[in-house]
């Protein structure tokens, strides 16, 4: 194995963690719900009555916080590299939207609270999840 | 109040996900390419959050409500079943195709990405389509089978 050492990032991506933890501690604490992102949008979709203001709250956040991040730290922001075209990124998202709503949960829900938690179910669609996503990116990159 | 905090909240996971790197799908990519030149950046991201989310849950777990004084949701369902295990495969196959995730996905639509634009319209689909089975399997079965 050979390691990337010219985008390797461990402060920021720690830093970018502790962050990502301490959202999941005051969402479980104040809000008295796990925080998984697949979980809240898809909740949307199927509004019912006094369970879409929480969920709209929480993602209209979620979609400021780019434009938030430029007005107070411009200098932490990136410029993604996105390989992807548009049909992969259609069949990624079908994908990804399925999965995570039959698996109910993704890499916040399951990976980050459903780990803290420890519990046995997350770990195993943790487990899961990162295998198939590691499968994918081997064939991808190396076999086809 | 509450949906202030929920604001906050969502706000400060966009920004801990944008300042991790998760954002950029190339980066999350290279962490997932293991046979390549290996980003262990990503290992990191879940540690920090861990790390906090264990405090964090050892002190949910003891309570029945939340500091707010409002009711703690706690997850109940403990079974490793099919379902988890081909949802989750199938995500992570889609996660592997184009280094989006939910949450990221969104981010970067925030951002004004118009490949994250078409990630997340088509991630949305998806939602729609499982919420369309759903519904017609819950149809199919007897009433006396329970919701």
């Amino acid at each position: 194995m050979t390691l990337d050492w010219i985008h390797f990032t461990p402060w920021t991506a720690l830093a970018g963690g502790v962050l990502l933890g301490l959202a999941s501690a005051a969402f479980i604490l104040l809000n008295g719900r796990v925080l998984g992102i697949s979980g809240i949008l898809g909740g949307l979709l199927v509004p019912r009555r006094g369970d879409i203001g929480w969920r709209a709250s929480f993602l209209i956040g979620l979609l400021l916080a780019p434009a938030v991040l430029a007005l107070v730290a411009p200098g932490l922001i990136r410029a993604p590299r996105i390989d992807a075209g548009t049909v992969t990124l259609v069949a990624a998202g079908l994908l990804v939207g399925i999965g995570t709503r039959y698996g109910s949960g993704c890499t916040s829900g399951h990976g980050v609270c459903g780990l803290s938690r420890l519990s046995p179910r997350s770990l195993a669609a943790t487990l899961a999840f990162m295998a198939a996503g590691f499968a994918t990116v081997y064939i991808i990159r190396h076999l086809i | 109040m509450n949906r202030l905090i929920e604001f906050l909240v969502g706000l400060l996971f966009g920004i801990g996900l944008l300042i991790s790197g998760m954002t950029d799908p190339g980066k999350v990519l290279g962490f997932l390419d293991l046979a390549g030149a290996w980003d262990p950046s990503l290992a990191f991201v879940m540690g920090g959050a861990i790390l906090v989310g264990l405090v964090a849950f050892t002190v949910a777990k003891q309570r029945t409500r939340t500091f707010l004084g409002t009711a703690l949701h706690l997850p109940t369902s403990r079974d490793i079943d099919r379902r988890l295990v081909l949802g989750s495969l199938t995500f992570g196959i889609g996660w592997g195709l184009a280094g989006f995730c939910p949450g990221p996905g969104l981010v970067a639509l925030g951002a004004g990405e118009p490949k994250a634009a078409v990630f997340v319209a088509a991630m949305v689909g998806g939602m729609l389509l499982f919420e369309l089975v759903e519904r017609r399997a819950k149809k199919a079965a007897t009433p006396t089978a329970g919701a």
